[in-house]
């Protein structure tokens, strides 16, 4: 086997060029240190000296931001800021682990429909298209509810509407990498249909995969927010971006601040991963490698 | 072309077909009964044996499912479990409302989204441009609940212009009907002016490098007659297309806008119906959202058709 592996030559990667225009283009490398920054702040949340972000001090109900709260307090006397930072662990682990569960399931079975093509293809083409009917958000909602809320049950909801996107991308440019040459040689060299996904067309998909799980991961933590907001996600009193705000949206002519923040936490890190997204695109796109 | 679209509307069919088993298998993957849920609170083994035999719950499920297709062919979607309402007059009540919205969010959003897309392209590589591209990210970044909030927070709260929740129908009063909608609709209407900007930008920038664009500047034509006449015409043609997918997007995206307005529209509708474990409506609203979406996802496609000449002289 490792013969017939070091016969077959895939195409050189070209990493360092990649990585050249990556670091040349500048709205990517904002959007980097602002992903970079959340995923920071969410890790080291538990060691950092603030306030517990469940516990409620009916002595500080709606205060201002101050000093002492940066960010100001709830309708409960919990502290704005650290519920910010805890409520990041909330979302980004939503975008990340969500995605992850679209990315394993749908990239198979898009490498499946694409390789084997005929019957078996058909079938996921169908499934696929049924499935993107059915928009994200109300599929993600109608999911979350039949499974019951909680946060782990909205990441498998948002993971399951955002297959479909998975197995078409998946899908595309297996049809277009099974033609090249390396993949018919392993082919010519009786190497067996799984090793020839996994080792020669499995690479090469990659790219694509990772700027549209970047994306993905935007349109997921939108996701987790909005049906947090509705109740559906992170159950209280744990805190979570998207259900501040519904609390908040009952406090806007008392309290303002309690809308401002988590809403700007929100639209930054979604941001953030839409910058990177479209950088790593611009970075990895055959086309422009010239 | 006749059979290209026959080809699509075939295809349409079998996906339409696997959309209704998986609404169906909704209501078989529910924790709970929904028999009970209609039984009420005294449970009455009586009530629940009648309810069983009428709803063909004893059935095995594929019969459950080929009764269930034959109700919806015929129209019928079964009856709210809360109100007793049919679910299609249900929807027949609420979906004009998230019409009247996505309407008025897809004229904002071609108004916005248009023009700084032709801006943004005519205009490359200047502060017009990054700053048009940047509007664009941050629309399509902005989750639209909290821009609602903010813009309740600002208009309603704050300048006291537009109220801040509450519908008015626009058959008694089109002017509070306008009020009440003006600010759903740039809500939900961001995200699309945002996509609209980046592909109006994009296929702007590819006819722009085109000969005929060239020819007609050749001729000493103005450059707005060049860019509106010749460059515009022919960018638009994937942009029309797109607004008419984008728009059943609009239907679920008016889920969260609904909410925080107060619109007793379609995306209320199905939160309420959620969190009231109204299933036959959650159901109904899937199946009719799914279905609505391949329609509009096939008239796009004829659209295009439509609008293309060299498409149409295929015909």
């Amino acid at each position: 086997m490792s013969a017939a592996a070091a016969t077959v030559t895939v195409p050189a990667r070209s990493g360092n060029r990649a990585w050249a225009k990556f670091k040349a283009n500048r709205s990517a490398l904002i959007g980097g240190v602002v992903v970079v920054f959340f995923c920071v702040m969410a890790l080291v949340a538990p060691l950092l000296p603030i306030a517990d972000p469940i516990a409620t001090d009916w002595a500080l109900v709606r205060k201002a931001p101050s000093a002492l709260h940066w960010f100001g307090t709830d309708e409960i006397g919990r502290d704005i800021f650290s519920r910010m930072l805890w409520g990041a662990r909330a979302s980004l682990m939503a975008g990340v682990i969500s995605v992850l569960i679209a990315v394993a399931v749908g990239v198979p079975l898009g490498m499946i429909a694409g390789y084997f093509g005929g019957w078996t293809d058909q079938i996921i083409a169908r499934f696929t298209d049924a499935m993107l009917a059915m928009p994200f958000l109300i599929l993600a909602i109608a999911l979350a509810a039949f499974l019951g809320p909680s946060l782990t049950n909205a990441m498998i909801a948002i993971g399951l509407s955002a297959v479909p996107v998975f197995i078409r991308l998946a899908r595309g440019q297996v049809m277009s990498v099974k033609t090249e040459e390396y993949v018919d040689a392993a082919r010519a060299l009786g190497l067996g249909h799984l090793r020839i996904l996994r080792r020669y067309v499995l690479p090469n998909i990659i790219p694509p995969i990772l700027v549209q799980a970047t994306l993905t991961i935007a349109t997921a933590i939108i996701a987790e927010a909005s049906l947090s907001f509705l109740g559906l996600g992170q159950q209280p009193p744990f805190p979570s971006w998207g259900a501040m705000l519904s609390t908040a949206k009952n406090f806007l002519a008392q309290a303002p601040y309690m809308a401002i923040y988590p809403g700007m936490a929100i639209f930054l890190v979604v941001m953030g991963f839409n910058l990177l997204g479209d950088g790593l695109r611009d970075a990895l796109d055959p086309r422009d490698n010239g | 072309m006749m059979r290209y679209f026959l080809n699509r509307v075939l295809v349409a069919v079998p996906t339409l077909f696997l959309v209704s088993i998986f609404v169906f298998m909704l209501q078989k993957l529910l924790p709970g009964d929904p028999i009970l849920v209609m039984a009420g609170e005294s449970r009455d083994p009586e009530t629940i044996a009648y309810l069983r035999e009428l709803y063909r719950m004893n059935d095995p499920i594929v019969w459950q499912y080929i009764y269930w297709l034959g109700d919806v062919l015929q129209g019928d979607l079964g009856r709210s479990l809360r109100s007793g309402i049919p679910v299609t007059e249900l929807i027949a009540q609420k979906l004009p409302v998230t019409i009247q919205l996505a309407v008025m969010s897809m004229i904002f959003a071609m108004l916005v989204g248009i023009p700084a897309g032709v801006i943004s392209a005519v205009k490359k590589g200047t502060f017009w441009d990054y700053l048009a591209n940047f509007v664009a990210l941050s629309g399509l970044s902005v989750p639209n609940f909290w821009l609602g909030i903010m813009l309740i927070l600002l208009v309603s709260v704050n300048l006291g212009w537009l109220p801040a929740s509450g519908y008015e129908t626009p058959f008694v009063d089109p002017w509070r009907s306008f009020q009440t909608t003006l600010m759903p609709s740039i809500v939900l209407g961001t995200a699309i002016a945002g996509s609209l900007m980046r592909h109006t930008r994009s296929a702007m920038l590819g006819v722009l490098q085109a000969d005929y664009v060239r020819t007609a500047r050749a001729k000493g034509l103005s450059e707005k007659t060049v860019i509106l006449q010749h460059a515009l015409r022919n960018a638009l043609l994937p942009i029309v297309t797109l607004s008419a997918v984008m728009f059943g997007e609009l239907l679920a995206g008016a889920v969260l806008t609904e909410q925080i307005f107060t619109i007793p529209g379609f995306g209320k509708m199905i939160v309420d119906a959620v969190f009231n474990r109204d299933y036959a409506v959650v159901q109904g609203v899937v199946l009719v959202t799914a279905t609505g979406f391949i329609v509009i996802n096939l008239l796009a496609d004829l659209l295009y058709f439509l609008l293309n000449p060299r498409m149409r002289a295929t015909l």
